[in-house]
């Protein structure tokens, strides 16, 4: 098992920030190269932008300790668990941390090496205080505050390719 | 018109295979015979011996400190200073076709450029960001075209190949296995690591592609335009997976083991064991602290006829670079520019190659990873005579030798200088020592080594890691000791030395990129 771990600190309350984070159908818009989500209960398919469906599981959606947790379900994946958390600083602003957990352990960096580019997006767009994430939170409301709490098997275990040349 | 620059890389090359640098097994006529109406450098040492950060040197003419690709897996931000921009803003043609690896290849979330524009078939993008705030075509280049070791991936080789040959496309080894970890599975008639088959016809191979494509692009040139091509050979990086058309051109059987493989496991474990204790860890299978090398293979398994093999193969793929860039000689010739054509030959690092025991690459600064062919051919038109240079140079070297050969003056970011044209030009104008990096740090295992060349001498010293605690390091005399054998960082005797060039060393570090850049693939 890897393990991999980014964070960011972000000008913003933490409530604030999770208004995003907490909206498991909103990743494509600020984790770059995720073009599509779609989520039907707790499964959330991601599509990369290659093309690739990656279906994963939601483990974890806590509003109160901010907290979301995935498992990518895909058969390229002996385990997978990836885990943002928002944390309150205290001064009104917070660190948010996604952290990857996977085996084959090649696979925690190529999945979890995009999680500094989404985690400096998501800086972005709400110290800008202007991007697609927000615009679609501003459109639709509150944050989903169901809490998923499962371990259940996935609905299905598509085997993934991902396209690379080498070394 | 000025003078044209034909710069030709190799991956992961050794020294000692061109015949001009008394390399035996591979016939390299093309190569010898550039070497013989140029400079040829006995001490080309490069500033990293994995090939991202290596690459990002030659293009920016920047030590991996200041570029920021610390290790494989960090890209190149697209508005890194780049020679070829320089070369392009001066009303050079700029190309690269072949190898780039500014970027990482593993890809899935399509976020590198340069997987990106070879995914959609483009020549090059136009409105990219540069190093000084301005706007251009991709890192200076106005055509690229990519390739890698096999045809997988997005690159326009592997579009290529999946168009128009996609019977032969699982034909090439597999780089990778199926946990995407570097490929152990071996091969060939001795099962070496990376050996295989490849019953790929020759002309479909990428090494005869890459040449195809730059005979292509230098016949899309006006005849006064003035060019600056990359050409840019995959091989002969393992897998080592040759046409097999082509495999019985070398006989492995009829290879001598390589000098600095000694041929008893107890000698081997002796000589390693001198050395910091990464060396002996990866050698016994108990520490893999670096991607490039397979995760699942145990050197200490590594046979002499494995060795003998891997020799042949490579020496094939040696012959293979040779014969393509004969080709693109012989175009340049049809063109009438011979004699306003520079032409420079070099690879990223070097391979180990059964030394020691060991096969690929690592955080190991001794001559099979260090040492590199450098041959610069001038432009006859411009007088330079023949010359061997025994003095240390870098590829960091290069960036500003392609600004002086295009005249211009390189740019106060570049930390090399011009390449000598004889001893007697290096001795005047450079101080003879090159510095190389190592940085890793990869699910917990972080390896740190900063090495100086100088004279004689190799010197490197550890900082803090997994397995070392700083106090550590190598220190080797390259006139008594070419092999690097005998390790002399304890050595009372050469404690004045050692203190000298780790003093050295320290005060010429150069400066660090901040913040430092993420890592956020394998390769």
């Amino acid at each position: 098992m890897a393990t991999l771990r980014r964070e960011i600190r972000i000008h913003r309350p933490a409530a604030e920030v999770w208004t995003v984070c907490g909206r498991p159908e909103l990743l494509h818009l600020w984790f770059p190269g995720i073009v599509n989500c779609a989520v039907e209960g707790d499964i959330r398919t991601i599509t990369t932008g290659t093309g690739i469906p990656i279906p994963e599981q939601i483990i974890t959606n806590d509003a109160l300790q901010h907290r979301f947790q995935y498992r990518i379900t895909a058969a390229l994946f002996t385990s997978h668990l990836a885990t943002l958390d928002v944390i309150d600083i205290g001064d009104g602003t917070c660190m948010v941390v996604y952290s990857t957990d996977a085996e084959p352990a090649v696979m925690a960096l190529v999945i979890g090496g995009g999680t500094s580019g989404a985690l400096a997006e998501l800086k972005r767009q709400f110290e800008s205080g202007s991007g697609p994430a927000l615009d679609a939170v501003r459109t639709t409301g509150a944050p989903a505050v169901a809490v998923a709490t499962t371990d259940t098997p996935a609905v299905a275990t598509p085997a993934v390719a991902i396209e690379g040349g080498l070394v | 018109m000025g003078r044209k620059i034909l710069f030709v890389t190799t991956d992961q090359q050794r020294y000692d295979t061109l015949g001009c640098n008394g390399g035996t097994l591979a016939r390299t006529p093309v190569i010898d015979g550039l070497a013989a109406t140029g400079v040829r450098y006995e001490r080309a040492v490069p500033q990293s011996v994995v090939c991202m950060p290596s690459r990002s040197t030659m293009l920016t003419g920047q030590y991996p400190s200041t570029h920021g690709v610390w290790m494989n897996g960090v890209p190149l931000p697209v508005d890194a200073p780049s020679v070829a921009a320089e070369l392009h803003r001066a009303g050079y043609r700029t190309a690269l076709v072949g190898k780039p690896h500014f970027e990482p290849f593993l890809d899935p979330f399509a976020k590198f450029t340069e997987n990106r524009l070879s995914r959609e078939g483009l020549e090059t993008m136009l409105d990219q960001p540069w190093f000084d705030g301005s706007r251009g075509v991709h890192r200076g280049f106005d055509h690229l075209e990519f390739a890698t070791h096999n045809p997988a991936g997005p690159l326009h080789y592997s579009r290529w190949i999946q168009q128009n040959h996609p019977e032969v496309a699982n034909m090439f080894y597999p780089v990778l296995d199926p946990t995407f970890e570097v490929n152990a599975a071996g091969g060939g008639d001795t099962g070496a690591p990376q050996a295989h088959v490849n019953n790929v016809p020759k002309e479909w191979y990428h090494t005869d592609w890459v040449a195809d494509r730059t005979i292509n692009w230098l016949d899309s040139l006006q005849a006064d335009d003035d060019w600056f091509c990359w050409m840019s050979f995959p091989d002969p990086h393992h897998p080592w997976d040759p046409p097999a058309s082509e495999v019985g051109r070398i006989d492995w059987r009829d290879v001598p083991l390589p000098a600095g493989y000694p041929e008893t496991a107890a000698e081997r474990e002796r000589i390693l064991d001198d050395k910091p204790r990464h060396w002996r860890m990866w050698y016994d299978g108990r520490l893999v602290s670096n991607y490039e090398a397979p995760k699942h293979w145990v050197p200490a398994t590594l046979t002499a006829d494995q060795i003998r093999e891997v020799h042949a193969l490579n020496a094939v793929e040696c012959e293979l670079i040779d014969e393509a860039l004969g080709r693109v000689m012989a175009a340049i010739a049809a063109k009438g520019w011979t004699d306003d054509v520079d032409v420079i030959f070099t690879t990223d690092h070097g391979e180990l190659q059964g030394d020691f025991g060991l096969l690929f690459k690592g955080p190991y600064h001794v001559d099979g990873l260090m040492r590199l062919p450098l041959i610069w051919r001038p432009a006859p038109s411009s007088g330079t005579a023949p010359a061997v240079v025994s003095r240390a140079v870098g590829l960091v070297d290069l960036a500003p030798t392609f600004c002086t050969i295009a005249g211009l003056r390189p740019n106060d970011w570049m930390q090399g200088s011009p390449l000598p044209i004889d001893d007697g030009d290096a001795d005047a104008r450079r101080d003879d020592k090159v510095l190389t990096e190592w940085d890793s740090e990869l699910f917990g295992v972080a390896v740190h080594l900063r090495t100086i060349t100088r004279g004689n001498w190799v010197c490197t010293a550890y900082r803090p890691g997994y397995v070392h605690d700083g106090t550590e390091g190598e220190l080797y005399d390259l006139g008594a000791d070419p092999l690097q054998q005998r390790n002399l960082w304890t050595d009372p005797d050469y404690a004045a030395t050692r203190s000298d060039l780790v003093t050295d060393l320290w005060d010429s570090q150069p400066p660090t990129r901040v913040p430092r850049l993420d890592l956020v693939a394998p390769v």
